[in-house]
C-alpha cells in the first residue's frame, strides 16, 4: 500500500474566451516509496499542472491519487515542495526557514534544534545559520529550500524545476546533492526539469510527456541515477548509453515542438 | 530680480570652483573611472559640496538682503537711507523768488521720532522740518508756514536748483523729490535693496521670535503646545486610520467578496484630496479636535488600506504553497507568511500616509483651530506677524521632514527584507 498511485487523471478548464484547454488527459501513475522519477516534456505539455495538482494546489476534474492508502484532497504536509526559486521566507533566518515545517507542527525547541542543525550539516550551509536568506547565492538557498522541505518529513518530495535558475556549475554540484540526499533519505521524488541531461542523471525513472492534450508519451527506466550516487556526474554522462538516451528524447521533443508550430501555422 | 542673479552667479561660480578643487584631488574609485557618466544614472550622485553651498546661499541671500547682523557689512545689500538728508527748495510769487531748506529726518520705523526743530531761516519761505520712517514716504506743505503760500500764488519752481513742475521729479541724492499736481513736494528717501522687516524679516529676528514665542508662548499657548497639538492630531488621526486601514486592506487583499464591496469606495476615495474634506468635516464635527482627528483618519485610511491590500496581492503564490505544504493552517499562513510578507508595503503607505496627514492637519488648522501650527502661522499672518510666519514655515517642514526620516529608520529596523523577495 505504500507508494503513490495515480490514476485517469485528467483536467480541463474554461478560458474566459468560450474556449476550454485540456491540461492533462488520463494519466496513471504508479511510483514504489523511495522511487525518483523525472518528468520532461515541451512547454505546455502538463507537467508543471501534474505537480501542483499531486501537491494539492489544483484539484482533477477526473481521476484520483491515492498516497500510502489514503486518498490526496489538498495541501499537506506528506508532500513537501521545493519551488524555483523565491520561496524561501526572506523575513527569516536560515535556521528559521528550514525549521518553519516543525515549528508550524509546535514540535518542542530542542527537537527542532536538533533536525535543523542536522540538515544544515547535510546540505553545508553549518556556517550561514543566522544569515538571512537573501544575503545567499542562488545555489545556497536552493539547499535551504531542500533543507527546508526535508526537516518535516515528507513521504514525497516535489521538485518544480528547482535548479533552473541557477548556472551551470552550481547546478551540477546540485544535482550530486540531490541524488545523495535521495538516497540517504529513501524518499519518493518527483522532479520536474526541461532539461535533457538533468532527467536523465536525475530519474530512476523517466516520463516524457506531450501536449495538447498534456499525456505520458513515453516512460524510460534508467541506469544512470544510480550511477550517479557515488560517481562523478561527468562519468556518467560519458556512458555510451547516455548520449545515445539522450539523443532519442531530444529527438522527441524536437518532433512535438515542430508539431506543435505546424499546428499552430495551419491554424492561422 | 537682483537676488535671483546673485543666486545664480553663485551657483555658477561655485560650480567651477569646486570642480577646480576636485580635479587637484584626484580619485580613483570605480566610478571614476567610467568614461560614460552622461546618461548613466548611477554615476550620478550628490554632490556634497553642491549641498552644503546650496543651504549656506539661501541663509546668504536671506542675510543680505535683509541686513542681517550675522554678516558684516560689506555684504549687505544697499539698505534704505537712515539719518538726516535735506534739500532746497525755490518758490515764486508773482516776481518774487525764495529759497528754504527742508530738514528730513529719516528714521527706523519702530522708532517714533519727532520731527527736527530747525530755525525758520530769512526771507518770506521758511525752512522746513519732518520725520519720515524708513521705506516710507511723506508729503510736505513746504509753503504752510511761508508768508507767501499756495494760497497767494506762490509755487515751487525749483529744487536744489533744478526746474520742476507738477508731476515731475527731482534726485536729491539720499531721496527723490516728487511734485504731485497741486505742487506739494512728495518726499520718498531711498530704499535701497533691502526688505523690509514686514515682508521678511532678518535671520536672527526669526530664531528671536522662537525663543520668544517658545517661552512667552503665542495666543494662550507656547510654541510647543501648537507643535505639539499639530502632531498629536496626525499621530491620533493615522492611528486609529491604520487600525481600520489595515485590516480593511488584508481583508479586499484576501476576500473577493469585501474586494467587491469595498474596491468603489476605496478607489473614489483615494483621488479625494482630503483638503476638499475640511468643509464637510467642519459641518459635521466643528472645528474642535473630534473634527480634525476625523479628517486625518479619513486621509490615512485609504492609503493604509490600499498598502494593506498591495501587500497582500503582492505574496508571491510559491511563498503560500510552499507555507501549505509545509503543513501550514490559514492562521499560521496569516501570521507567518502574509502578514510579514505585506509589511514593507505597509510600512511605505504609513510613511506616505504620514506626509499626508501632516500636509492636512496644518491646512485643517490655518481653517480653523485654537492651537496648532497652521493657526500660528495664520493668526500672525493677519497681523503681519511675519517672522512667525516664516518661523512656522520653517518648523513644519523640520518637523514633516522629521517624521520622514523617523519612518524610513524605524522601516530599516523592522523590515529589513524589504525589496530582497
Amino acid at each position: 500500500m505504500s507508494g503513490l498511485s495515480i490514476q485517469n487523471l485528467s483536467m480541463r478548464f474554461d478560458l474566459p474566451d468560450g474556449g476550454a484547454v485540456q491540461a492533462l488527459q488520463d494519466v496513471s501513475l504508479d511510483l514504489k516509496a523511495g522511487e525518483l522519477l523525472s518528468v520532461l516534456g515541451p512547454s505546455g505539455c502538463g507537467k508543471t499542472t501534474l505537480l501542483n495538482i499531486v501537491a494539492g494546489f489544483l484539484a482533477p476534474t477526473d481521476g484520483k491519487m491515492i498516497l500510502n492508502g489514503h486518498e490526496i484532497n489538498g495541501p499537506d504536509a506528506e508532500r513537501g515542495m521545493v519551488f524555483q526559486q523565491g520561496a524561501l521566507f526572506e523575513w527569516m533566518s536560515v535556521r528559521e526557514n528550514v525549521g518553519f515545517g516543525p515549528s508550524m507542527k509546535g514540535m518542542p525547541k530542542r527537537d527542532k534544534a536538533e533536525i535543523v542543525d542536522h540538515l544544515l550539516d547535510v546540505v553545508g550551509l553549518q556556517d550561514f545559520k543566522e544569515k538571512a536568506v537573501y544575503e545567499l547565492s542562488g545555489g545556497m538557498q536552493q539547499r535551504v529550500a531542500l533543507a527546508r522541505c526535508l526537516a518535516n518529513d515528507p513521504d514525497v518530495i516535489l521538485m518544480d524545476e528547482p535548479l533552473g535558475a541557477l548556472d551551470a556549475l552550481t547546478r551540477e554540484k546540485m544535482q550530486s546533492l540531490v541524488l545523495k540526499l535521495w538516497k540517504e533519505t529513501g524518499k519518493t521524488i518527483i522532479l520536474i526539469t526541461h532539461s535533457v541531461e538533468e532527467a536523465l542523471l536525475l530519474g530512476e525513472r523517466l516520463l516524457v510527456m506531450a501536449p495538447r492534450p498534456g499525456r505520458i508519451h513515453k516512460e524510460y527506466r534508467l541506469p544512470f541515477a544510480e550511477m550517479g550516487v557515488d560517481a562523478d556526474l561527468r562519468e556518467v554522462k560519458k556512458h555510451p548509453e547516455f548520449a545515445e538516451r539522450r539523443e532519442e528524447i531530444l529527438g522527441m521533443i524536437w518532433d512535438m515542438e515542430e508539431e506543435i508550430m505546424g499546428r499552430t501555422e495551419a491554424a492561422t | 530680480m537682483i537676488p535671483f542673479l546673485i543666486y545664480v552667479a553663485i551657483f555658477v561660480v561655485a560650480f567651477f570652483a569646486v570642480r577646480a578643487i576636485a580635479a587637484g584631488a584626484a580619485r580613483n574609485d570605480y566610478g571614476s573611472l567610467k568614461t560614460v557618466t552622461f546618461g548613466d544614472e548611477s554615476a550620478v550622485t550628490p554632490s556634497r559640496a553642491a549641498s552644503v553651498i546650496s543651504i549656506l546661499t539661501i541663509f546668504l541671500l536671506w542675510g543680505m538682503f535683509t541686513g542681517s547682523s550675522l554678516l558684516p557689512r560689506f555684504l549687505h545689500a544697499p539698505g534704505p537711507y537712515e539719518g538726516t538728508g535735506t534739500f532746497e527748495y525755490t518758490a515764486q510769487a508773482g516776481n518774487e523768488r525764495d529759497s528754504a531748506t527742508v530738514t528730513v529726518l529719516v528714521h527706523p520705523i519702530d522708532v517714533p521720532t519727532d520731527a527736527p526743530d530747525v530755525a525758520s531761516g530769512d526771507g518770506w519761505a521758511k525752512d522746513d522740518a519732518v520725520a519720515i520712517g524708513m521705506w516710507r514716504s511723506g508729503l510736505l506743505r513746504v509753503d504752510r508756514n511761508d508768508e507767501i503760500g499756495r494760497g497767494d500764488g506762490a509755487e515751487i519752481i525749483e529744487i536744489n536748483g533744478e526746474k520742476i513742475q507738477p508731476g515731475g521729479s527731482v534726485d536729491v541724492g539720499w531721496a527723490t523729490v516728487t511734485l504731485t499736481d497741486k505742487g506739494t513736494p512728495n518726499i520718498q528717501p531711498d530704499k535701497g535693496w533691502q526688505m523690509e522687516p514686514i515682508w521678511l524679516p532678518s535671520p536672527e529676528a526669526v530664531v528671536k521670535r522662537v525663543g520668544e514665542i517658545a517661552s512667552a508662548g503665542f495666543r494662550g499657548s507656547t510654541l510647543w503646545e501648537h507643535l505639539g497639538y499639530s502632531l498629536f492630531r496626525v499621530v491620533v488621526g493615522f492611528f486609529f486610520g491604520a487600525l481600520v486601514g489595515i485590516p480593511l486592506g488584508y481583508a479586499m487583499g484576501l476576500s473577493n467578496w469585501f474586494r467587491g464591496w469595498f474596491d468603489p469606495i476605496v478607489e473614489f476615495m483615494r483621488p479625494v484630496p482630503p483638503l476638499a474634506l475640511i468643509p464637510l468635516v467642519i459641518i459635521w464635527a466643528g472645528i474642535g479636535e473630534t473634527g480634525k482627528i476625523i479628517l486625518l483618519f479619513l486621509a490615512a485610511l485609504w492609503i493604509m488600506a490600499i498598502a494593506a491590500r498591495s501587500g497582500v496581492s503582492g505574496v508571491k503564490i510559491s511563498k503560500v504553497h510552499a507555507a501549505y505544504s509545509l503543513g501550514a493552517s490559514k492562521s499560521q499562513i496569516m501570521r507567518h507568511v502574509i502578514v510579514p510578507n505585506s509589511l514593507p508595503e505597509i510600512f511605505t503607505g504609513a510613511r506616505v500616509a504620514m506626509g499626508v496627514c501632516w500636509g492636512t492637519v496644518v491646512a485643517a488648522e490655518l481653517v480653523a483651530a485654537e492651537q496648532g501650527a497652521g493657526m500660528m502661522i495664520m493668526v500672525a499672518s493677519k497681523f503681519q506677524n511675519t517672522d512667525i510666519v516664516i518661523m512656522g514655515i520653517i518648523l513644519i517642514g523640520i518637523i514633516g521632514f522629521g517624521i520622514d526620516m523617523l519612518m524610513r529608520y524605524a522601516e530599516k529596523l523592522l523590515v529589513p527584507w524589504k525589496g530582497k523577495g
